[in-house]
């Protein structure tokens, strides 16, 4: 059984700051991290591993720094990377991300990918569903819990209020929730291996069968018309009122806030 | 707009599209059509009338009881190909944000996603769709200026549903594209309805907590029942643990856990150095403490000087009856 | 001269501190309260490969080096000192001896255990009578037939009682004096062995700090590490690779002690303004800074010297004496930076302070640094 699956590379969003006097991201010094839902998925596709010896390949499409989010991988226990970079690459929305990841993968063989279910730095929790579709495989997305039953995998969908247990027929894409599991940790010697003993595939626009309209900028169907910091929020405001008022007051800023 | 409904109800941001759907349409003279999918749901396309649809298309088939990617992705394809709609709208649902993706890349068109902010520009008449990005951190307003549908997921409980129009009725159009099983096809097994359990305070997206101000731990009682009601947990400062109210599981701060929840509200916290090491990264923070000097309102977003005992059960009830309204 | 870390050092890094900050630091107050070895923390740490970073693979260990094995210390100490020491005297004081001087059979029985983590070693050296003057060694062991017999008494053993496998030293031959001291390698359920008295200490509570009792104790002859006599040399060669990771202990205590203080004067407010905005701060903060940086180049100097020279005990005293002042400093240093929260148990510095005392002591005090670093440069 031949198990893939897609990793980016982004900043830790709990590390990002603000500028306090002009609101904008301070993006220096962010450390860069494997996403945590694409973590559960590789965890996942291990444990199918250590199951089942399955080999796991992962892959990335991103800068070549993002080397390092592969050999985080292969510290952690998967048996092939490849690096998906490329200048044509750049600019790609999720559109143009999927195709590109869905040609890559045409290359390579296999039963199973996992995706995370979104991504810290974007949110938008499409490209696992659109590799699929690219693909033209089932995919499941939100994954709480996954097992295999033979050539079909079970998977624990989460909805908001329920979930639902589903079998899939390999291959097929599942897109993983960081609930999924608790990802392990890599190893200290996993880690020199990854550096020192095991190689990763580098691939560029010229390994991959895909149309130039397709990838890139020029494949992205949307366009960024403008990004602005979200408002500063201001804070040591406090007001006396009764507490009719006072309640109705809290229930006017709970609906700013839309948690209604 | 795709209209979401489970076991024959329809979810609320469906409402909430429609009535955006509305204002975009009105901009741009055209009108909203509501797409309804499932089995044995054509009782509900008077309501989605109400609520502002001028037409539903119905797509009622077996294959669309319960929500599976496939013949949803096939449904909607089916649909776009046939009415070719300008702007397709999706509740940035569990469902939303499977369905949408798969279909954006059936339709080969863009896809934003969890949209807070739906505008029409005045002299392209594209639709700006403007979402978070980076944890929140930045926003970014996104075209899609040569592919269509112009598909946008949006965030639930961000549009403004309009009032029901009572006895509103719309045109109905069903549609059948046919379902033809295939190797994209799933099956269900069982379907787990969620019992809500505890959650550990530092994966709750909304806290309550209280301090020595609560007074008692029988007053711990109101700050559950507002916990209750607006779907958050009960969470305490150093100072009731110490005097034995609540649970060390559940105390903020230096020596308990570090949370960051949307919205924390602080009872009868003082808001000690210790404390705020521990909370003060909530999105929001509501403060409710009779000391006006209290630094807790320092941090506070939102301060109210006052007694928690009074404030808490009207806010209770408050709370319920927006939940209850949106229903 | 590189002063670069490589790629795997930087990965290892953060492993190591992404391991201490989720798994140890939420443990740190409370071991400490109770004076509770983790045992749950050994346990994960024994599945990851941190008990035998320096091991050679064919040894169950990771294949490392001795710079990330440093940086494992240093990364958990950083939030927990007791956790740094139990790595630092399993691995220098009993994996290290044993690869460096014990036979294959011995290697395979032991080493191989120990550096996968299946077994947690101890070290042995110290009596009531032999501290620093380690030769004044009262143990006794006599050789009858096919075993030898130890009697005495070892005090201040870390990881005692907690550990399976000792490495105990004895006297064999009395009149020889330091070339009468022999090595032997002990398990703890080896007849006549016991476990004495667990000493109440300062700082690194949860560290477990006892008596190892040998009475009339069967030890097999093969157990004999190295040859008979030889044993002064291999406590004081071992010692020479503990007292690396002791700085890596106390680096790391140092170092977590200036981060707690830098987020802490960002916080705090006195006459309407952060306390980071005073000179007096921003001054502390950049000699602290300083030292820290400095000790950290000698930690990591002497790491690489232990695994590119034939000898670096020179090396590893100046790690060992400049580290540990630092982190004897810095601590305290913090402590008057967090003002009165400084001197409460709901803060970490207050612990790391009582934790950075130790390190000018154990493995050498900084006086017996001193001495080697004299002797060799005299």
């Amino acid at each position: 059984m031949k198990i893939i699956v897609c990793i980016k590379q982004v900043p830790d969003t709990n590390e990002v700051k603000l500028d306090p006097v002009t609101g904008t991201l301070i993006r220096e010094g962010v450390p860069s991290i494997m996403n945590p839902d694409d973590k559960a998925g590789l965890e996942a596709a291990l444990r199918i591993k250590d199951q089942t010896g399955a080999e796991v390949t992962v892959i990335s499409m991103g800068p070549p720094q993002a080397d390092a989010v592969l050999r985080e991988g292969l510290a952690m226990g998967a048996d092939k990377a490849i690096l998906l970079t490329d200048r044509a690459f750049g600019g790609a929305d999720t559109w143009a991300t999927s195709s590109t990841l869905a040609a890559a993968i045409r290359n390579v063989e296999y039963d199973l990918i996992f995706t995370g279910r979104q991504a810290i730095d974007g949110d938008t929790a499409q490209v696992g569903p659109q590799i699929a579709e690219h693909l033209g495989i089932p995919n499941v997305s939100y994954a709480e819990e996954v097992k295999m039953e033979g050539t079909a995998v079970i998977v624990k969908r989460q909805f908001e209020d329920r979930y639902h247990v589903i079998k899939v027929q390999t291959p097929c894409l599942i897109t993983a929730l960081s609930e999924l599991n608790n990802p392990r940790y890599m190893t200290p010697g996993g880690i020199f291996d990854a550096y020192r003993e095991k190689e990763i595939t580098v691939w560029g626009l010229s390994d991959i069968t895909i149309d130039m309209g397709d990838i890139g900028l020029k494949g992205s169907p949307t366009r960024v018309a403008k990004s602005f910091p979200k408002s500063l929020k201001p804070s040591g405001t406090k007001v006396k009122l009764d507490p009719e008022e006072s309640a109705q007051y809290i229930v006017d800023k709970l609906k700013e806030k839309f948690v209604f | 707009m795709f209209i979401q409904q489970i076991d024959a109800k329809v979810t609320g941001v469906s409402y909430e599209l429609l009535g955006k759907g509305r204002e975009l349409a009105e901009k741009l003279n055209s009108d909203v059509t509501a797409v309804l999918l499932g089995h044995n749901v054509g009782g509900l396309c008077d309501k989605l009338a109400s609520f502002g649809a001028d037409k539903v298309v119905l797509v009622d088939d077996a294959a669309l009881e319960t929500y599976t990617t496939e013949p949803y992705t096939h449904a909607v394809h089916s649909v776009i190909e046939k009415y070719k709609p300008e702007i397709f709208l999706f509740g940035a649902t569990a469902i939303g944000r499977d369905l949408a993706p798969r279909v954006s890349a059936r339709v080969h068109t863009g896809l934003t996603a969890d949209c807070t902010k739906l505008e029409i520009d005045e002299e392209s008449k594209l639709l700006r769709m403007t979402r978070p990005a980076f944890g929140g951190n930045i926003m970014a307003t996104i075209l899609c200026p040569d592919f269509r549908p112009q598909m946008a997921t949006v965030r639930p409980g961000v549009m403004k549903k309009i009032l029901p129009i009572e006895g509103a009725k719309a045109v109905v159009d069903e549609f059948n594209p046919g379902f033809e099983l295939n190797n994209k096809y799933v099956e269900v097994v069982e379907i787990i309805k969620k019992v809500s359990n505890k959650v550990d305070i530092m994966d709750a997206k909304i806290l309550v907590s209280g301090g020595r101000g609560v007074g008692s731990p029988e007053n711990f009682k109101l700050l559950k029942d507002l916990a209750d009601a607006i779907g958050g947990e009960v969470a305490s400062s150093r100072a009731s643990v110490d005097a034995g109210w609540t649970e060390k599981d559940i105390q903020v701060g230096q020596t308990g856990k570090t949370v960051r929840p949307s919205v924390y509200f602080a009872c009868g916290i003082s808001g000690a150095i210790q404390h705020l090491a521990g909370m003060e990264e909530s999105d929001l923070i509501i403060a409710i403490n009779k000391d006006e000097s209290a630094p807790i309102f320092d941090v506070a977003d939102v301060g109210i000087v006052g007694d928690l005992n009074k404030i808490l059960p009207i806010l209770t009830e408050k709370i319920k009856t927006e939940f209850a309204a949106n229903k | 001269m590189d002063f670069m870390l490589s790629k795997e050092h930087e990965m290892v890094r953060h492993l190591f501190r992404d391991f201490a900050v989720k798994e140890v630091k939420p443990l740190a107050q409370e071991v400490d309260e109770t004076e509770r070895f983790p045992v749950e923390t050994v346990k994960k740490m024994n599945k990851l490969g941190f008990m035998g970073i320096p091991v050679p693979k064919e040894y169950g260990g990771q294949g490392c080096d001795t710079l990330s094995y440093v940086m494992c210390v240093e990364e958990l100490s950083k939030v927990c000192g007791t956790t740094g020491v139990i790595v630092s005297a399993h691995t220098s004081l009993c994996c290290e001896p044993i690869r460096k001087y014990g036979t294959e059979d011995q290697k395979q029985k032991y080493l191989v255990p120990l550096a996968k983590g299946e077994k947690l070693g101890a070290f042995g050296l110290t009596e009531p009578g032999a501290g620093t003057d380690a030769s004044g060694q009262q143990t006794k062991a006599v050789l009858d037939g096919d075993h030898y017999v130890l009697n005495g008494t070892k005090i201040f053993i870390t990881n005692g009682g907690q550990a399976d496998i000792y490495i105990v030293f004895a006297m064999t031959d009395k009149a020889q004096g330091n070339r009468g001291i022999s090595a032997f390698i002990v398990e703890k359920d080896y007849p006549g062995f016991s476990i004495g008295t667990k000493e109440k200490k300062m700082g690194i509570r949860g560290s477990a700090t006892t008596e190892l009792i040998f009475q009339d104790c069967i030890v097999p002859k093969e157990n004999l590490l190295g040859k008979e006599g030889k044993g002064f040399g291999i406590a004081m060669g071992t010692l020479d690779g503990g007292r690396i990771g002791i700085a890596a202990q106390a680096l790391g205590l140092a170092e977590g002690a200036l981060e707690t203080t830098i987020a802490y004067v960002k916080e705090r407010k006195q006459f309407g303004r952060s306390i980071s905005k005073f000179q007096n701060t921003q001054f502390e903060l950049a000699d602290m800074y300083t030292k820290v940086q400095a000790a950290q180049a000698l930690v990591y100097k002497a790491a690489l010297a232990k695994d590119t020279q034939s000898s670096f005990s020179l090396e590893a005293a100046v790690a060992k004496l400049y580290a540990s002042e630092v982190a004897m400093e810095i601590t305290t240093k913090a402590v008057q930076l967090h003002g009165g929260y400084g001197y409460i148990r709901d803060y970490d510095v207050e612990r790391m302070m009582r934790d950075a005392k130790i390190t000018e002591i154990y493995e050498g005090t900084s006086e017996v640094q001193k001495m080697v670093i004299s002797a060799n440069i005299l």
